[in-house]
This record gives C-alpha cells, structure tokens and sequence, in this order.
C-alpha cells in the first residue's frame, strides 16, 4: 500500500465489516433471495468478507463479481483488468442484490454496475455497501451501508483493502494506475 | 493520435497477444449471458469490406460488432461500385466519409489492408488478404488452445507442440497462426506434400504425418482448396487424404488430451474423413464459437478508447505497428 495518512487499520477494517454484515441481515430479514455481488476489482474482497462474516452470524449467501468495464461512460479510460472476468452465482431475476465496492465517490461506477446487473435479470431490489464513502457524487447515488464516512478533498485519493483505508495525494498515484477513486 | 490496426501479427507483440487472449475471456463471458450484448461500442460504426466470399468470417465480425452495440455496414463486392469500376481507393474514401471507424477487409490480394490504411484515419482489420495474413483467426486459434488445454488441465504456450497439416505455402491461416503460437513460445511442425510448404519456410516441416503424430499437442487440419487437388502439386484426393488426412486409424492413435482444430469449412472425404463430432478432442465447434469473442476483443481494443493516453492497449502498443 502507498504511503499517506491511515484512517483506518486491519482491526477497524474488521469492525466496520462485521456491523455492515448485521446491518445487512437486519435489513433483509431471513436473507431470503441475497445475493452479494462484489464490484470488479476493489469490491471483490470486501464482497467476500462480509460474505464470510454473514454466514458465520446468520446462514451462508451467494458471492458474485461484476465486471463493469464494458458499461462505463469513460470507456477506454481504465483499462479492462484480466482476470476480473464477471461471475454471478446464481438467478439475479428476483434476488435482492447487495452490490458491494471498496469507496463510493462519483456513483458513476455504481451506475455502470445497475446497467450491467440489468443485462442478466431483474433483481427484487438492489443496495449498496461500501467500505468508504467519500463524498464528491456525481449521480444521484446513494449508499445503503457504509464502513466509514469519509470527507476528502478533490486531489486526495482512497485506497482500500483489508488492511486500512489510506489517504494518499492523488498527484503520487495519477501516474501509477491512472486516475484517482 | 493515428488510428492503430490490426493488419498481421507484427501489429500485435506477445503481450498484446495475451493481452487480447484476457480481454477475450470478457467477450466470452458476455457471449454465455442470455443477453450477449453490451454497450461498449455504442455510436461507432464498423464497416465490414469483403472482396472475397466469406461467410463465416463475415457474420462472426458482423455478429462481434453488434454485441458491442456498434452500428455496422457490409460492402460485399458483388453488389458495389467496385464493379462499375470505382477505384478500391474512392471506395475506401466515400465509406469513410460515411462516418466509419474500422474496417474489416477481406481481400484476394496480399498486402491490401496496409494500404487501405495509407489511404483513411479509420482503423483497419484484416480479415485475410491472399496467402498472407489472417491475423483474427490466429487469435480465435490461439483462444481456443488456451480454453480447451485450461479445462484439461494444461496451461501455458512454453510447452506446446503444435501440427498444422495441410497446404501451407497458400494458407493466411498458418501464416499467422504460425507467427502467433512462435511469437508465444510454442512449437509448430508443418505437415504436408512438400510441393505446399513455403519457399522460405517458417516453421520445421515433414511430409510424414504418421511419424509427427506421437509428437503433438494439437492436430490443426488446414482447408485442402479443391482447385489444387488435379494440379501438378497434388496429383489426386485419394493420395492426399491417404497420406495427410485424418482417418478414424489416425483418429485412434490420438492421446486423449490431443485437439483437433480446423479453421472452416471442412472439406469431408479429403483433408478429413472422421466425423469430428465422434473425436473427444475435436474443439472445431468451439473455434466458431469463440471467433465472435476473440473478434469483439480485437473491436473493443481498437475502438473502446476514447483517451488512450490512459492505460494500455494490446494492439500496437507492442508489436511493429507503425
């Protein structure tokens, strides 16, 4: 992980999955029809976890990915990762779909993920969880679940995974991977 | 920024190749939905210019185009201005000036597609010029391999043993099939009358294919073009088929992990005289299949950019591509 400001460690990264992981089951009482779909790539391992932690408190649910590369309104800006192929676990006609990624920020990642879920079925209901919310939508997106609430600036960007959230200057990342999130 | 192509192997480096063989894992992901088709192409239009019959090729790029939601015009010689007389390049710059951004040419002549993309700003693919280049087919080659080797439980091209029977002095497909499983790492043993291999030879050749068989990973059967069977080069199809064909005898001695492959369409009774739905390792179905796939990633790589200064793409980024 780069070097800037940590916000948050491993043991809140933990934390913070745990409460969504009974947010989640208090909202969708039973968890009858869940499915989690975590966003290709950053939403992946966040997918899991609180798939993991949803079986250890209640009863196991379907894990997915989506790959949105091929639905985003900057095509060709990102480039399609390999590997990060979608794969849906089971009927998304009339589940109740938690879509989950690592940091909200535009929503236009969101949207890209709605159109793509539209394209294998009609799901019941779709929710959002996501590890990191840091403001700044561009859409009128919202989140259903959130980790932490996080105020950033414009030149800052967010990297997350399961050990901490980190604040970076985007000036240090532009140039790696090609773009803030 | 100049459009990039796909004219030939030497457009697309190793890297690229694999890099178009992940992007084709994409494609076949959304080819398996009951809805095969996405947005990322929308408002580009792709324009398919065949000199030459074709119809597989043809409904493959055709098909390609529109699961990524682009528009798509088909020129097919017989019904154009090319037969009153208009030049290939008047035609190349009227379709232009429709508003296309990629053709797609098939053309009898070798060489065509490097100059059509002297001649426009749009990207060009060759979807096989003369003996020369095939470049689409050697991916949608090099896909299946991958695939079909991964659910056997083989990976890699290091290792490879690749036999490509048949006409290969006159063959676009094992031109570039040859270049790309090279280019990869894999070996490649030409198979045939010695009166078909290529002057300048790229590859190993044997003229004895019951010798190479033991020897081979995948059996890759080229179309014996009928007009040649008579000719000086291949006196009669009795012969050829008795020493080239695949025959059930042959068919037997195949491990069980071996493919068979053909580029379309089959000659039966000559270059193969088994029944490939009756060969475990027939993946000719899949070939097909996996064109449409491979094709929308050549598309997407070409056209999916609207910044590209941005991250990577597969085609001329590597490779000779000028």
């Amino acid at each position: 992980m780069t070097e800037g400001k940590r916000v948050l460690g491993p043991d809140d990264v933990r934390r913070a999955t745990t409460r969504m992981a009974h947010e989640i089951i208090e909202r969708n009482r039973g968890l009858e029809r869940v499915v989690l779909v975590g966003l290709q790539r950053g939403g992946v391992w966040l997918a899991d976890s609180l798939g993991e932690e949803i079986a250890r408190i209640g009863q196991p649910v379907p894990v997915g990915s989506l790959d949105i590369s091929l639905y985003r309104d900057d095509i060709g800006r990102r480039p399609v990762v390999p590997g990060s192929v979608s794969s849906l676990p089971s009927e998304i006609d009339g589940a109740r779909v938690v879509l989950v990624d690592d940091v909200l920020y535009t929503g236009r990642s969101v949207k890209a993920a709605l159109d793509a879920l539209n394209d294998y079925g009609r799901p019941d209901s779709v929710q959002l969880a996501v590890m990191v919310d840091r403001g700044h939508r561009e859409l009128p997106i919202r989140p259903d679940f959130v980790g932490k609430n996080l105020p950033t600036s414009l030149g800052e960007s967010v990297e997350v995974d399961r050990d901490g959230v980190v604040i970076v200057d985007a000036a240090e990342t532009s140039a790696r991977d090609g773009g803030s999130r | 920024m100049s459009a990039r192509h796909l004219r030939g192997i030497d457009d697309v480096g190793a890297d690229g190749l694999l890099r178009l063989l992940d992007l084709t894992d994409h494609m076949a992901e959304v080819g398996r939905r009951a809805n095969p088709k996405v947005p990322a192409l929308r408002g580009r239009t792709v324009c398919n210019l065949f000199f030459e019959d074709s119809t597989r090729t043809r409904m493959s790029f055709d098909t390609a185009a529109k699961r990524l939601s682009a528009d798509t015009m088909t020129l097919a010689v017989g019904s154009s201005s090319v037969n009153k007389g208009e030049s290939l390049r008047d035609t190349v710059e009227t379709l232009e000036a429709m508003g296309v951004d990629a053709f797609v040419i098939r053309h009898r002549s070798s060489g065509v597609p490097w100059r059509i993309s002297e001649w426009c700003t749009a990207s060009v693919i060759n979807a096989g010029d003369g003996w020369h280049q095939h470049p689409t087919q050697a991916l949608l080659d090099l896909y299946t391999i991958r695939a079909e080797r991964a659910a056997r439980g083989a990976e890699g091209f290091e290792n490879l043993r690749v036999g490509i029977v048949g006409d290969i002095r006159h063959s676009r497909v094992a031109r570039s099939l040859t270049e790309a499983l090279v280019l990869l790492g894999a070996s490649v043993l030409h198979i045939g009358p010695r009166t078909l291999m290529p002057p300048t030879p790229l590859a190993p050749s044997t003229d004895d294919l019951d010798a190479a068989l033991a020897d081979l990973d995948v059996v890759y059967l080229l179309r014996m073009q009928l007009e040649r069977i008579d000719s000086a080069v291949v006196p009669t199809g009795e012969e050829y088929s008795r020493r080239f064909a695949l025959t059930p005898e042959r068919a037997k001695r195949l491990g069980e992990n071996v493919l068979v492959m053909h580029p379309g369409p089959m000659n039966r009774g000559v270059e193969i005289t088994v029944d490939p739905a009756h060969l475990p390792g027939s993946v000719i179905t899949q070939q097909v299949t996996n064109g449409i796939a491979a094709r929308m990633a050549v598309l997407f790589d070409l056209l999916g950019g609207v910044d590209l200064d941005v991250g990577s793409p597969a085609i001329g980024s590597g490779g000779a591509a000028s």
